[in-house]
């Protein structure tokens, strides 16, 4: 438990819901989700490294189902990070900050990134799958 | 600050206040985005086209030079964005000081640990030893 017994900062409950927090909320969760991610894409080198067995194993294991549908939130935690984190860097220059565009630009990074995700992976299913 | 207490305030606040290094962290996290939209993008790329390779075919795309290099970078340029994000995320949430110092702790030597084992793991693939 915190050692403090001021009021801690993300009050989420006293909030009027708005797009503007799902995009903030969501930017955290999918960059700690992208964090443990790494350590799958360290796997995956060092068992291409280390030769056909191990990289076998990690290929059986990533095409497994629960491979899959981890891969498939990968692609879509990446995505979502990267079009927002484009939304974040457009505002570090000091643009967009009028609040209809604002929400506008939210809005684009969610639905950018389900875009994506839905490209990729119909591009994975048009070459024949993941087999 | 007591009406008995001779210091002069600035000598009171100096050394305790912002180290200073705030606007490091963030331009650090800033470079490595701008880094990280091409990179990442060129990784996901490669990530498909390693799909349907065999073993040998996957070894061998990975050990062009240009495809290594690129991979090196991605990968030390993640765990750097990687571990200045996590650091916002625990210096924010954990409030105990002995977690969250600990918690800054591994994530360091975490990110260490796996940018080196993994550019080991691409120079063994492209030196092939």
């Amino acid at each position: 438990m915190a050692d403090t017994r001021r009021p801690l900062s993300p009050h989420l409950q006293v909030y009027k819901w708005q797009v503007q927090m799902l995009t903030s909320i969501l930017h955290r969760a999918t960059g700690i989700a992208l964090a443990v991610g790494t350590a799958v894409i360290v796997w995956g080198v060092i068992a291409l490294a280390a030769g056909a067995d191990a990289y076998a194993q990690f290929a059986a294991c990533a095409g497994s189902p629960l491979g899959l549908i981890a891969l498939f939130g990968w692609t879509w935690a990446f995505n979502y990070h990267l079009c927002n984190g484009i939304r974040h860097l457009v505002q570090d220059a000091g643009l967009g900050y009028e609040i209809p565009q604002f929400v506008r630009a939210s809005w684009l990074s969610i639905i950018g990134s389900v875009v994506l995700t839905l490209l990729v992976w119909g591009y994975v299913l048009s070459v024949g799958g993941v087999a | 600050m007591s009406a008995k207490d001779l210091q002069h305030p600035l000598k009171r606040a100096r050394g305790l206040g912002s180290a200073q290094s705030g606007v490091g962290h963030w331009w650090n996290e800033r470079v490595t985005s701008v880094a990280l939209v091409a990179l990442g993008v060129w990784f996901v790329v490669l990530v498909l086209r390693l799909m349907h390779a065999d073993y040998a075919a996957a070894h061998a795309l990975m050990a062009r030079p240009w495809n290594a290099v690129l991979m090196i970078c991605f990968l030390l340029v993640t765990f750097w964005h990687t571990a200045l994000g996590l650091q916002v995320v625990i210096e924010d949430y954990v409030h105990t000081r002995w977690k969250e110092v600990s918690l800054l702790m591994l994530v360091k030597f975490f990110a260490v640990l796996g940018a080196l084992a993994s550019v080991l793991a691409v120079l063994r693939i492209v030196l092939g030893a």
